[in-house]
């Protein structure tokens, strides 16, 4: 919308113009969005089956024992209302830079199978090799650098065709759900709920023993990301482009590339691969941002905030408590589907 | 545009097999049959010996072992008739949409028809056999219109990797539905998940009766197609040329194809890659000649679930391993295989 303003092509002037105005629109909806994720989590801590005033949220947040609160808000609630936030920027951030980087929506990471490697990784660790906590992350981590690794070789005929890379990735997708189905039914005590928990994502029974780990890793990785966006923009332009633009091309891949797995793994370890979080926070983020800048902050918004409405849905608006991953898979699935349809449309590079 | 390329065909001599090879071949599928149904009665949680198998193949269920293999005999005929039914139905959508990476579960397809089952269970009380059959049909046929709509989009119209593309996008949303719809009801949540891996575990011949007469009609269907099919290879201009009538053959064709799917689906839930699988081995053993190929693809399909079934059952003993997770496992890279190949074209 904001990119057909029509401005005369001499006018140094006009274009200043916009460039200020898009980039004071960036600010305005990053500083909305993140009142929104603030508000959703503050939502999170109040609402459940008995409802606790923001006095008492508070003051359980800030330590003091409060009769009832401490524990229904400090142990059930706040971790669940953390590991929503923590998952949210972990799959928005890393998602974005998948689709940033590969130029294509589609090549979210939950789409190409790293997200179900990471899954398969942590079912596996914890069912068979009765792992816990960090050591869990860790094989997921591995596992999904694997993954990313095998698609991405699978993939590459001369040059990674795009469409090529995402039917690779699905297929290796479905042979680790298989995996996953695997595991859980060897392991005897097979679970419904257990097993939508590694297929589609679910916050349910958050510890802090498992948020730890993922909170971790955000703040060691996310700031390595933002550090790369301007480049991480310069690659959307082709990689001869960048290069030219002074971007150390296959060095700046591979530090996203790792980093970007390494936030899905350790958070897909805490609470599954929440379905098409990573897949829909770019696009979201890029429609109501505009053409400007790097999307990788308010991606990381957007992704916290899906994770945090769609829980909150889950739990209290459907008369049954969804996994918030059925949730976020009800309303990306057809996304999904659209952006088919448009890309087909507009005789994309299939 | 697709009509000025030239066939692919691979070579000659793959695409005219002397009719003994193809006989020699026909033999040693069927005799590789016979092999695995009578691994499928034998091996189980609970051994017996060969003189159990015929008694109990005989109608004796005196001893624990002859009942133990009068319980996996309709197992057995289950695993035959879904592997024909998915193998034959992946050849003719193969044939039809002239695409190599078609399969039912590849194009969504399987799952339709489970979305259509789970939502009769779920808000029309569909509980039925037959009930459940017919919708499960209606589904693969919705999802089928819908997928091949989507796929054949834009420029170039329906491409194989667009297709497969459109067909994974809607699995993954019909499966999200199918979890959302499944999940606060309880009372079909067990019937739901162990159906939704594919399985042909708890079969007695009260399940297999019901389906027979739709899979009869569908393969009959299927195979009937097989001279329109060979014409469609050539290229829609060419066929029509033939004085083939493309729409009605295709159509015709697909119905068949759908029929078959969605009534393995409704017994076996939703199979990946069996469909995928089987054709391109076919076009390997026998030639491209669907006259050939089909009843090929049938043979070998009901050999690859066979031997899925028994193998879940030596992998994960003393429990089983749903043939579903089987199929996945060997089918995926075979997948990707194809989707790696240069020349993703056409048939």
């Amino acid at each position: 919308m904001t990119a057909v303003v029509p401005f005369p092509a001499s006018s140094v002037d006009a274009v200043a113009r916009s460039r200020v105005r898009r980039s004071s629109r960036r600010r305005l909806v990053v500083t909305v969005l993140a009142v929104l994720v603030v508000v959703t989590f503050a939502v999170t801590l109040m609402v459940g089956r008995t409802f606790y005033p923001p006095g008492d949220v508070l003051r359980v947040v800030l330590g003091e024992q409060v009769p009832g609160a401490s524990f229904t808000v400090g142990r059930l609630r706040l971790p669940r209302a953390v590991l929503a936030v923590v998952a949210g920027l972990c799959f928005g951030l890393a998602g974005v830079t998948f689709q940033t980087m590969l130029r294509n929506p589609l090549a979210s990471p939950d789409v190409i199978g790293i997200s179900s490697g990471a899954s398969a990784a942590a079912v596996f660790g914890i069912v068979v090799l009765s792992l816990d906590g960090t050591a869990v992350s860790a094989l997921a981590v591995a596992a999904a650098l694997g993954v990313a690794l095998v698609v991405y070789t699978l993939a590459f005929t001369d040059g990674v065709a795009g469409t090529r890379l995402i039917l690779i990735g699905i297929g290796v997708g479905a042979m680790l759900n298989s995996v996953v189905y695997y595991v859980l039914s060897r392991a005897g005590a097979w679970d419904y709920q257990e097993a939508l928990r590694w297929l589609t994502g679910s916050l349910n029974g958050a510890t802090w023993t498992a948020v730890v780990p993922a909170l971790v890793a955000l703040l060691v990785l996310a700031p390595v990301l933002l550090g790369q966006a301007r480049n991480l923009s310069a690659l959307q332009l082709g990689d001869d482009t960048a290069a030219a633009l002074g971007v150390r091309v296959e060095r700046t891949r591979l530090v996203a590339i790792v980093a970007a797995v390494g936030l899905i793994a350790f958070a897909t370890s805490a609470c599954g691969p929440i379905a098409f979080v990573a897949f829909l926070s770019g696009p979201i983020a890029a429609r109501i941002v505009g053409p400007t800048g790097s999307l990788l902050v308010p991606a990381a918004l957007v992704g916290a905030l899906l994770v945090g409405v769609a829980d909150l849905v889950g739990q209290f608006a459907l008369g049954t408590r969804f996994p918030v991953g059925v949730v976020t898979g009800v309303l990306g699935a057809p996304y999904l589907i659209y952006l088919i349809v448009r890309t087909n449309r507009a005789g994309g590079s299939l | 545009m697709t009509a000025l390329h030239p066939i692919p065909a691979p070579d000659a001599a793959v695409a005219r097999r002397p009719g003994s090879v193809r006989l020699l071949w026909l033999l040693v599928v069927v005799a590789v049959l016979v092999l695995l149904m009578a691994a499928s009665v034998a091996i189980g949680s609970r051994g017996v010996g060969w003189s159990d198998v015929l008694a109990a193949l005989g109608g004796s269920s005196d001893t624990i072992e002859e009942a133990a293999v009068t319980k996996r005999i309709p197992r057995t005929v289950l695993a035959v008739l879904v592997g024909a039914a998915l193998g034959l139905s992946g050849a003719v959508m193969q044939g039809v949409t002239r695409n190599p990476l078609a399969d039912p579960g590849v194009l969504g397809i399987n799952m339709g028809a489970s979305l259509a089952v789970v939502a009769g269970l779920a808000w029309f009380g569909l509980f039925s056999a037959t009930s459940k059959i017919w919708t499960a049909i209606a589904g693969a046929a919705l999802a089928a219109v819908f997928v091949y709509a989507v796929g054949s989009l834009g420029r170039g119209g329906p491409t194989p990797l667009k297709l497969a593309l459109a067909g994974a996008a809607t699995s993954a949303a019909l499966t999200s539905f199918i979890t959302a719809i499944a999940l606060p009801r309880g009372d079909i949540a067990a019937d739901v998940q162990s159906w939704q891996v594919g399985g042909v575990g708890g079969a007695t011949s009260g399940t297999i009766t019901p389906v027979l007469p739709f899979l009869v009609a569908g393969l009959v269907i299927s195979l009937l197609s097989a001279r329109s099919l060979n014409s469609l290879a050539l290229g829609d201009e060419l066929a029509a040329g033939l004085g083939e009538r493309v729409a009605l053959a295709r159509g015709v064709a697909a119905f068949g194809s759908v029929l078959l799917c969605g009534a393995a689906t409704a017994v076996a839930g939703p199979i990946w890659f069996v469909g995928l699988v089987v054709p391109h081995l076919c076009r390997l053993l026998v030639g491209v000649d669907h006259r050939w190929m089909l009843p090929f693809s049938a043979l070998t399909g009901a050999c690859l679930l066979t031997a899925s079934d028994v193998l879940g059952r030596i992998a994960a003993r003393p429990s089983e391993l749903d043939v579903g997770i089987i199929t996945a496992l060997v089918g995926a890279p075979f997948f990707i295989a194809i989707v790696r190949r240069q020349k993703l074209r056409e048939l």
